[in-house]
């Protein structure tokens, strides 16, 4: 059985107070965060996955929304500013149904900036799903990763202590998590030192649909957020992963349906085109590693080049210079 | 000509004109058609091109890079066996072609035309109906989202939404950006499929290609399941690829071929007929090492892909052969 941890949002804050004393002047260098959009411009575009699972894009993460007789289960929440949009389209998409659970796949402000809106618009379901909403005023029931809690409730890096209404709810130790909702079983699977230290994998296994977090994105290189615990391996082993639980229901086509992090709605075969680039770049660079090569000589070398045209950039938050460089630290390079 | 007798002949024109006619009007596409493989795209239809020869195509410097590392021990794991050829390349396979309506009953409107082509069991929907296309958020697919209309006599196809594929059968590849837009004519009983594909990541200029069927009155259709098993024992997550500084198999097929490895790996340039006046004055692949490697018996088994530096199995046999990709 999984460690499941109940933190209350007022015990959450004193002790990410606490911590955050301690932790902010160590805490290393932190990636810059991508380029907030104008929130104004933005529309909230919604498409039916498969059965009653929805992808929602807006700006930030993609949002995954469940949706049944016992109410409605969110996966991530973009950025705070989306909140008003998202929280209006799900009611469209649910006939007013109450959002009884939250699950952050990981930390970054453009899965989890609207945890707070959405958990105040929600409610959850207590006392062993008997007695309904008594404690509808305390808002829906938000799930994530214990280290996404760590992280959310101190100084990290340049982002502050969330406040109290934004944090986990509840968070698990260890591998996995499960929550039975809307007739399905949702199993959440963590999946260490990927995209950072706290990712999560929501597989919904009736409706036959993962959503990844940023695990897996097929806009960009994988991105690695060293300072928080992300590795190159460890994207590896989530996209392997991924496969592992996919089935396609013919010709390496459909069946699992995959919403990523970021990007369009997917399916195994897209996972497994990203796969097999990440790993042949990663045997590139490690390759080149072992013959003693610099990072400067080894982004001359160009590991990346035959797919940059897909996945490269040369601006931006995220750059393929950046990509490189992610993967030769993770792989031990000096 | 009387005033009453031009008016009338005129009305009846305009009835002509204004009323819609049937649909059979329109050039009839259905039925069973067998691909005409003995031509000069033969090699690209029955045994699969050579590894490493990519002459004549405009490829983009990504996509030599990419074919040249490419393994084709990348066929054996399990989650690419069962992969059909995206609709960018099934119509230069060797499998049989069936093309049906689907029509509106109330309206007789046509709304969709279906193509199968055996191998694999590529199925593809050409919709008539003048439905938009999907957002680029949706999911694509092997045989891609494809909307089409009749130009005179000649349906014109335009397709999006396909996944990452392949422009030939030896590693070169065609990115998830690619669009592909096709003409269908007919001619009695054969049938011109032309196709002219673009890709902003793999393709520096269109390519264009044209393939040959004919009627097959008696035609038949087989069903082709495909069911993924392990084939090569690997260890968990292996990729298998070549290294990128290893000999391009471009200088391989050069050097079995009597051909400049220049020409061997292709780009724009080489799609051209004056570029056969420039072969003469281009240096041939000098062989690296032991001028017999990766040519004559089977290379003693490495680790990746079954065979080293030695990519196609001897004299014209191209990566097709034992990798689970037939046609």
């Amino acid at each position: 059985m999984p460690a499941r941890v109940f933190v209350h949002p007022r015990v959450a804050l004193v002790a990410a107070t606490m911590v955050a004393a301690v932790v902010a002047g160590v805490v290393a260098a932190q990636q810059a965060p991508p380029q907030q959009p104008n929130f104004d411009a933005v529309t909230v575009r919604s498409f039916r996955v498969q059965d009653n699972v929805y992808m929602l894009a807006g700006a930030g993460g993609n949002v995954t929304v469940q949706i049944g007789n016992d109410g409605v289960l969110v996966v991530d929440t973009q950025f705070a500013q989306m909140a008003e949009k998202l929280l209006a389209e799900i009611a469209r998409l649910s006939g007013n149904q109450p959002i009884r659970y939250v699950i952050d796949t990981h930390v970054h402000p453009d899965h989890v900036g609207g945890n707070e809106r959405f958990r105040r618009a929600g409610r959850a379901i207590v006392a062993g799903n008997v007695a309904g909403d008594v404690r509808g005023n305390e808002g829906a029931t938000l799930i994530a990763h214990e280290t996404v809690a760590a992280r959310m409730s101190r100084q990290d890096g340049a982002t502050p202590p969330a406040p109290a209404g934004a944090l986990p709810t509840d968070t698990f130790f260890g591998e996995r998590d499960e929550v039975f909702f809307n007739g399905e079983a949702v199993r959440l699977i963590h999946q260490p030192a990927a995209h950072t230290d706290g990712d999560m994998l929501v597989f919904f296994r009736r409706s036959d649909v993962i959503a990844t977090g940023d695990v897996y994105v097929n806009t960009s290189y994988p991105v690695i957020d060293t300072a928080r615990g992300g590795t190159i391996n460890g994207i590896i082993a989530g996209l392997n992963r991924i496969i592992d639980i996919t089935v396609p229901r013919d010709k390496q086509e459909g069946g699992t349906m995959v919403i990523p992090g970021h990007g369009r709605i997917a399916d195994e075969a897209d996972v497994v085109e990203y796969r097999d680039m990440v790993t042949i770049v990663r045997d590139r660079v490690q390759e080149m590693m072992k013959k003693g090569m610099t990072l400067a000589q080894i982004k001359a070398a160009g590991p990346t080049s035959d797919y940059d045209g897909r996945y490269g950039a040369t601006s931006g938050f995220w750059t393929t210079d950046t990509f490189v460089e992610a993967v030769y630290r993770t792989l031990g390079g000096k | 000509m009387s005033n009453y007798r031009r008016a009338g002949l005129v009305l009846a024109a305009a009835i002509v004109l204004l009323v819609p006619q049937p649909a059979s009007a329109q050039v009839n596409l259905v039925g069973y058609w067998n691909p005409l493989v003995a031509d000069e795209d033969f090699i690209e239809r029955v045994p699969g091109p050579n590894v490493g020869d990519y002459a004549g195509l405009p490829i983009t410097d990504a996509a030599r890079k990419r074919a040249n590392t490419w393994d084709a021990g990348l066929l054996t794991l399990p989650e690419h066996q069962c992969k059909p050829h995206p609709s960018t390349y099934g119509f230069r396979g060797v499998g049989v072609l069936r093309i049906w309506e689907e029509r509106n009953p109330q309206t007789q409107q046509l709304v969709r035309l279906k193509t199968h082509i055996q191998w694999q069991e590529q199925e593809r929907d050409i919709w008539m109906d003048g439905r938009p296309e999907p957002s680029e958020l949706e999911a694509h697919s092997w045989q891609g989202f494809s909307t089409g209309r009749f130009e005179g006599n000649v349906l014109v196809v335009r397709t999006t939404h396909l996944k990452a594929g392949w422009i030939r059968r030896n590693g070169l590849p065609l990115s998830d950006r690619a669009t592909m837009t096709e003409r269908f004519l007919r001619h009695g009983d054969l049938l011109t499929h032309v196709m002219i594909l673009e890709d902003p990541v793999y393709l520096s200029e269109p390519l264009v290609k044209t393939n040959g069927f004919a009627v097959a009155p008696t035609g038949t259709m087989e069903p082709y399941p495909c069911r993924p098993a392990v084939e090569v024992p690997r260890e968990a997550g292996e990729v298998p690829h070549h290294g990128i500084d290893d000999v391009p198999p471009t200088r391989e097929f050069g050097q079995r071929h009597g051909i400049p490895e220049e020409a061997a790996a292709g780009g724009a340039a080489t799609a051209l007929p004056e570029y056969m006046s420039t072969l003469p004055s281009l240096p041939l692949a000098e062989p690296k090492g032991d001028p017999n490697e990766g040519f004559g018996p089977p290379p003693v088994p490495a680790g990746r892909g079954g065979g080293g530096r030695g990519r196609g199995a001897g004299a014209g046999a191209g990566p097709a052969a034992g990798t689970g990709r037939g046609r």
